[in-house]
């Protein structure tokens, strides 16, 4: 597989390692989530071991590693998913704004509107394209018609997706294509105006146009945004991450800046991984 | 292919031609006795569902006349109707599905999005599913001794109350298995917005459940519109036109019992035009429940 830099839609210098290039130069901002000492549990399961790393502001983390190494689990932690079902916990500290977001007395619905998630699949919700948007929107603040007219179009726009969808906002999502559908469970997400979004393998359920402006997007995105995201392409991390977390058997392996990770990785579990020796 | 193989060019055991050979005989003769079995049964069972239905459809349509649904019992000999039995079979089976779906939906909903692995909620499910299996005589039964038997007499009430408790185990596993069938992810997608559970249940799952959720409405619909049993201590019967609850009503299952089991030639014809009318009605609302489904493929 190559990276798309031959086509050109792709900005951005790039070093070489073992076949990945990533962005070079960008250095880190300061940390918007502080995690640390983090461990997690299915059940008796120990999933995450003692996690330490700090999420910057404004930029976008990528999470690789083998299935099952608990990068999807890490996210799930971010905004208490996997509070949805009894035993599964979490212990340790993830500091958003000066408060542990794995608290018990944490107030989900508040945190949940500051991180909103993008999922694998794409989940339209079974009403119009309109309503989806608006859905999150009214869990959260009142409005008038058209402020909330105003919200939606602001949320379709900053998700690529207005051109295509303005003309029939009152029909149903379930109508549009795999590529629309994602972009519009990001629209749907922006428009609560969160400050974090997570995105779990965003696109690996996408063809490769759809791809590509997802991970546009995401580039746009992070000038507002902090983003996390999950993949299993090691392309896309190279494309989109500023810094990049390798995880092995529930262990933060290495993280550091992209350019670095991917010229010159200080682990050799990293190395194996990223030049795709295994995983 | 050749199936004769040179020594050495497939390492392994060698087959013999002739016993391969052998057995794909011997399969096909199998197959062909069981396919013949099958096909067999098959028409025995069509045999009599088209001798029912023949009988019924010409039975049914030579009593069938404008009367019918104009005039209510009468005695025999004299002009006689069933429409006070249609009217009171439509008020039962209306207002026992209005009261026993609500509770149905509330009941599998708790099953599907509350108590999906709890004890409490698999023993509900369980004593659901036996109370949708149990014979409806029963049903019939505990309605008589807890409404009959203390209010002073059988009444349309009492059909109603019994309707419901049949109608009630068939919404809950239809409601129960549709919200099964939206995905987890789904659900996240939604309490990932920030929203409380009861907005994601009524909002999202009952909305991506509803046409399944109706569907299973209908079918309940159907079967209560059938039943004899339950009514035939609860309602009773009524033989003049009546639409107070209070006092027994009328309704073509009891009518077409009671009439079939009469000697006079005309409550007979009666009793055919009724098992008709109930057959096609709920042949209407299964290919309605049928479209239903189809649709939200």
């Amino acid at each position: 597989m190559s990276t798309s830099t031959e086509n050109g839609t792709i900005e951005a210098p790039r070093q070489s390692f073992g076949g990945v290039q990533a962005r070079s130069g960008a250095t880190l901002n300061a940390p918007r989530i502080a995690i640390r000492n983090l461990d997690f549990f299915y059940g008796e399961n120990r999933a995450l071991k003692g996690i330490d790393f700090d999420i910057p502001d404004r930029q976008v983390t990528g999470m690789i590693g083998p299935s099952g190494c608990g990068k999807s689990t890490l996210l799930r932690v971010l905004n208490r998913m996997y509070s949805l079902y009894p035993g599964q916990r979490a212990t340790g500290e993830v500091m958003l704004d000066g408060q542990n977001v794995i608290a018990p007395d944490a107030d989900l619905n508040a945190l949940r509107a500051k991180i909103g998630m993008v999922f694998q699949k794409p989940t339209p919700f079974p009403m119009t394209i309109y309503e989806n948007i608006a859905f999150g929107v009214r869990l959260h603040e009142k409005m008038s018609k058209s402020q909330m007219d105003e919200r939606v179009e602001w949320a379709l726009s900053r998700a690529a997706i207005w051109d295509e969808v303005k003309d029939r906002l009152d029909s149903s999502a379930l109508g549009l294509s795999g590529g629309q559908q994602q972009r519009l469970c990001i629209a749907r997400t922006i428009a609560v105006r969160p400050e974090v979004i997570l995105f779990d393998e965003p696109t690996s359920a996408l063809d490769p146009i759809s791809t590509l402006k997802i991970e546009e997007l995401i580039d746009e995105l992070k000038r507002d945004f902090t983003i996390v995201i999950v993949t299993h392409n090691m392309q896309q991390a190279a494309r989109c991450a500023d810094q990049v977390a390798f995880f092995y058997l529930g262990e933060l392996i290495e993280v550091a800046p992209a350019a670095q990770m991917f010229t010159a990785p200080k682990h050799p579990k990293t190395q194996e991984y990223i030049t795709g020796r295994f995983g | 292919m050749s199936i004769t193989l040179s020594a050495g060019a497939v390492p392994g055991p060698r087959k013999d031609p002739e016993v391969a050979l052998a057995l794909g005989r011997r399969r096909k003769r199998a197959d062909l006795i069981v396919r013949t079995l099958c096909v067999l049964a098959t028409l025995v069972g069509l045999v009599f569902l088209a001798s029912i239905l023949a009988t019924l459809f010409y039975r049914g349509f030579e009593a069938m006349s404008l009367r019918v649904f104009t005039h209510v019992t009468a005695p025999p000999g004299s002009e006689g109707g069933l429409l006070n039995a249609i009217v009171g079979s439509l008020i039962q089976a209306v207002l026992g599905t209005a009261i026993g779906t609500p509770i149905g939906m509330l009941v599998g909903t708790y099953l599907a999005e509350y108590a999906r692995e709890s004890r409490f909620g698999n023993m509900v499910r369980f004593v659901s599913d036996i109370l949708l299996s149990a014979p409806s005589i029963l049903v019939g039964l505990f309605v008589y001794q807890i409404l009959v038997l203390p209010f002073g007499g059988f009444s349309g009430w009492a059909g109603v109350a019994a309707l419901a408790i049949i109608v009630i185990p068939v919404v809950v596993r239809t409601t129960e298995d549709m919200l099964q069938l939206i995905p987890n992810t789904l659900r996240e997608a939604v309490i990932g917005l920030g929203s409380p559970k009861w907005k994601m249940i009524v909002f999202v799952c009952w909305k991506s459940a509803m046409s399944g959720i109706i569907t299973g409405i209908l079918l309940a619909v159907a079967r209560v519109a059938g039943e004899t049993a339950p009514l035939l201590f609860t309602s009773l019967g009524n033989n003049t036109w009546s639409t107070d609850l209070s006092k027994p009503m009328s309704s073509l299952p009891v009518t077409i019992y009671s009439f079939a089991g009469s000697p006079f030639e005309d409550w007979i014809a009666l009793a055919w035009a009724g098992a008709l009318l109930i057959t096609l009605s709920v042949l209407l609302l299964n290919i309605l429940a049928r479209s239903l489904l189809r649709a939200r493929k």
